[in-house]
């Protein structure tokens, strides 16, 4: 089996690129994807220290977080739909004022 | 170089050549298909990892619902190309320079600080199958599962909330 630490890096390749896709991007919706990304950067390297340490807790806790990025992805794509009904664009830029 | 070895190379290059498809290609659409290639390398080193129960959940949750969600939304929303808008000259340079600090950061932590002893023995055989998980997620981690359900439940009604239309509001 592939040593653990060939996984660690490949996660970590994973979850800069997602937060570089965070700074560079101006459109919402694929800062949103980037933002999975890296919880599945994160998940990865959970698993791979599952097998390492032979305990399924960490197999547990991936589960957990994508119950939570379910969750996040409804509310961030509701707000989405709202910010374009009134804005008529996702641009990140375009977000510059709390009302209207 | 044994066929694993040979395996996790291909499928790291899938699995970071799709990622950067990502980053880099301009329609939304093309974007969320890419992604979903992303999470199906990514189930199959959950595979590797022996964790079949999470690889699964990886593709209907993640590839399955998460992804036609977004789908959906792009769709809905016919933005799928925006308009070129003025962009500050210094923050491509910036992002990419943040980026790079942050991976040398950890691969320099990850080889040369490491104290992971990496136990690589024989599994018992029924490690990570559905029925551990369960007897874990339900004897162990039963409250936590709970809390999960309300989450869901705010979420959702978070959602019908922020899309519902106000009072008095015209289309």
């Amino acid at each position: 089996m592939v040593p653990v630490l060939y996984y660690l890096v490949l996660s970590a390749i994973l979850f800069t690129m997602g937060a570089m896709g965070v700074l560079i991007r101006r459109n919402a919706l694929i800062i949103f994807m980037s933002i999975e990304l890296m919880l599945n950067a994160a998940n990865l390297a959970f698993v791979a220290f599952t097998r390492t340490f032979e305990k399924l807790d960490g197999q547990i806790f991936v589960f957990f977080v994508m119950a939570v990025a379910a969750a996040e992805v409804a509310v961030g794509l509701a707000l989405m739909v709202a910010i374009f009904r009134t804005k008529h664009s996702i641009d990140v830029d375009q977000m510059n004022s709390l009302k209207g | 170089m044994s066929i694993d070895l040979l395996l996790f190379l291909f499928l790291a290059l899938a699995a970071i050549g799709t990622a950067a498809g990502m980053l880099l290609s301009r329609s939304a659409i093309y974007a969320a298909l890419f992604l979903v290639l992303n999470f199906a390398t990514v189930a199959v080193f959950y595979l590797l990892l022996n964790a079949p129960f999470i690889a699964l959940t990886q593709i209907t949750v993640y590839a399955g619902a998460i992804m036609v969600l977004f789908l959906f939304v792009i769709m809905l929303l016919g933005a799928e190309k925006l308009p070129k808008s003025k962009v500050l000259p210094w923050q491509r340079p910036l992002a990419v320079i943040l980026a790079a600090g942050l991976i040398v950061e950890t691969v320099y932590l990850l080889l040369f600080k490491n104290t992971i002893t990496s136990t690589v023995g024989k599994l018992v055989e029924t490690f990570g199958d559905p029925r551990s998980i369960g007897g874990f997620l339900f004897n162990d981690y039963l409250l936590p599962f709970e809390i999960t359900s309300v989450l869901l439940l705010v979420a959702m009604i978070g959602a019908i909330v922020l899309t519902k239309k106000e009072k008095g509001e015209k289309e």
